[in-house]
């Protein structure tokens, strides 16, 4: 077990370090930071066995919501931009939860994928309020009511980002294994007994539902302080494909799984978009297919067969 | 709303319909079968699409006459069909069958995911517009209202013999029975000497080539560019769950549906056009889970 732990204890020193050892990586990892927290809400819902292709949904509408907080209430600050950003989300997610909360498989995954394109068209359409393509400036909030500059709010806002991602994870993690997450578990393994023993689904679902939509909110309202700017690409199927890639890259329902695996796919996203950039879904997808064809475990699966094979050979050798 | 407008909405309705209808039949005959949502099927559109504009184009250069633009249609349907169709099952989701749903949605979302590049890498990002089968047709006149004959006459005409024919070829011939003898119960069907792989490939290839057909017959009347792929397959979701998964009938009725209600929000609420087939989605599914021809499945315990 203590092995286990070491690795991923030192790559979080080396995270919380970067802003003083490498800080051009800064922005980067906060951006993967950001995109990880919003892939542990597919991540929660792959726990359940369902797959959700528009959860970019909730990512857009705490984005959206945190630049109209800015736009009707010029000069708020970054703790009301962030709660009221969570706050449309989850609400959202309630609304959407209770419809999409009664179907699995298929219809799960398309129905969101219809909620979450109707979204982009609104976004798109009603241009007199949210801008069109070109989307809404987020401006720079003051911090606790103090003017920042740039490089000290980007600094904030990498802390905050990081100090959510461990906090949100851990209480996933918790969730989890908590009794109404072991319930949400057993939707995958059997809903059916799930009812014998008088418990609703569709509520357990929902329960979940809406911790997702938080975690997708809390990663876009991050997305949008740190680029200033949202557009309807937030919502739009390609931005949930993504997700879900890095879900099942990261280890299909592992909750540090996504935090890694966003980092390795934001890093590498960004040193190939130069020679891959036109063809970058295709890599994906094919990626996507590797993974579900020889590597069903994904990052976190590999990482924990290989510690199984050291702890094994310890024994051996005692 | 006077004679004119509702005449136009009841055409672009019915116009749409049939297109829709085309090509959420070929998703609905794959699922019916192969228990497989393919989420790929709107890339499927989206490229005979892409392939008729490209091959009228060239026939159209070549100094051929124009009136070649709908054998090409056909031509680029049983392309898609053969050299798509065909090895997407054989190579990819013959693995996939025995995998949980989740896997079997990801596999046809990865699927999806490559082929929206592949197509822009062909055919770029600029929208192409070839409408030389529709002009050929002319117009004709139905009160005061001035109509394509290619949107008015000839796709009702395809999709209705599309579903008779579909009905014919289920209900009445060996290869039909043989295939919902393997949709019944797949192991019985193969205890009794059906080689269900071969059914498999053999529905995968028509129902890929349906959503080319629907492609090449949208191609003429509108133009194509990057995206049309992730709006249809969402779209004709929308026809094949209201009407009930595996529904070929349902889906001709809901794509009416569907159809009429988007083209009467254009001329009474241009905004709402969008949402419209969803918030009928949501309002049947809301009522009747399975689909409105549907039928709820036994649970296993």
């Amino acid at each position: 077990m203590s092995t286990r732990i070491i690795i991923p204890a030192i790559l979080l020193i080396l995270l919380a370090l970067v802003p003083f050892a490498a800080p051009t990586l800064q922005v980067l990892l906060t951006l993967a930071l950001a995109k990880g927290i919003a892939v542990m809400g597919v991540t929660v819902l792959l726990r359940s066995g369902q797959v959700s292709f528009g959860h970019a949904l909730f990512f857009a509408i705490a984005a959206y919501g945190g630049a109209f907080t800015l736009m009707l209430m010029p000069g708020a600050d970054l703790v009301i931009v962030l709660i009221l950003g969570l706050v449309a989300a989850v609400l959202s997610g309630l609304v959407v939860g209770l419809f999409v909360a009664r179907y699995r498989f298929i219809f799960f995954a398309m129905l969101n994928l219809a909620f979450s394109m109707i979204f982009w068209s609104i976004l798109e359409k009603f241009y007199h309020y949210t801008g069109g393509a070109d989307g809404m400036r987020l401006p720079r909030p003051t911090v606790l009511w103090m003017e920042l500059e740039r490089g000290a709010y980007e600094l904030v806002i990498f802390y905050l980002a990081l100090v959510l991602a461990l906090g949100l994870g851990w209480f996933s993690m918790r969730w989890l294994d908590s009794p109404v997450g072991q319930l949400f578990r057993t939707i995958k393994t059997n809903e059916t007994r799930l009812q014998y023993l008088g418990m609703s689904p569709q509520r357990v679902m929902l329960n979940g539902y809406v911790l997702s939509a938080l975690l997708c909110g809390t990663g876009g309202i991050l997305m949008g302080l740190v680029q200033g700017v949202v557009t309807p690409e937030y919502a739009y199927w390609v931005r949930s494909g993504e997700m879900v890639f890095i879900a099942v890259l990261g280890g299909a329902g592992s909750v540090p799984g996504a935090l890694v695996g966003a980092a390795i796919y934001e890093i590498v996203r960004t040193y190939a978009s130069a020679f891959a950039g036109d063809v970058w879904q295709m890599v994906l997808g094919v990626f996507l297919l590797i993974i579900i064809l020889f590597a069903p475990g994904g990052i976190a699966g590999i990482y924990n067969s290989a510690m199984d094979r050291i702890a094994g050979k310890k024994e051996e050798g005692e | 709303m006077n004679l004119t407008l509702f005449l136009l909405a009841l055409f672009d309705g019915i116009a749409y319909a049939a297109l829709v209808f085309i090509v959420a039949v070929g998703l609905t005959l794959i699922f019916g079968v192969m228990r497989i949502l393919n989420v790929a099927h709107g890339s499927l559109y989206a490229m005979g699409a892409y392939l008729t504009a490209s091959l009228t184009t060239f026939i159209i250069s070549a100094g051929l006459p124009p009136i070649f633009a709908f054998p090409t249609m056909l031509v680029s349907a049983v392309l898609i069909g053969a050299l798509l169709g065909g090895p997407l099952e054989w190579l990819l989701l013959r693995r996939i069958y025995h995998k949980p749903e989740v896997l079997q949605l990801l596999v046809t979302f990865a699927i999806f995911m490559i082929l929206e590049d592949v197509q822009r890498l062909i055919w770029g990002t600029q929208p192409i517009f070839q409408s030389a089968a529709l002009q050929l047709m002319g117009t004709v006149r139905v009160f005061s209202v001035n109509y394509t004959v290619y949107q008015l006459i000839l796709l009702p005409i395809v999709a209705v013999a599309l579903l008779v024919g579909l009905r014919y070829f289920l209900r009445r011939t060996v290869a039909g029975k043989l295939i919902l003898a393997t949709t019944e119960d797949r192991e019985a069907a193969q205890a009794i000497g059906i080689d269900a792989d071969k059914v498999f490939l053999l529905t995968f290839i028509v129902g890929a080539g349906l959503a080319g057909l629907g492609g090449a017959l949208a191609s003429p009347t509108t133009s194509i560019l990057p995206g049309i792929g992730a709006d249809m397959i969402v779209l004709s979701f929308a026809v094949v769950a209201t009407a009930g998964l595996g529904q070929i009938e349902g889906a001709a009725l809901t794509a009416l549906l569907i159809g009429l209600g988007r083209s009467f929000a254009v001329y009474v609420w241009p905004e709402t056009q969008v949402l419209v087939p969803y918030v009928i989605m949501v309002a049947v599914l809301l009522v009747r889970p399975e689909g409105l021809f549907g039928s709820p499945s036994a649970r296993k315990i």
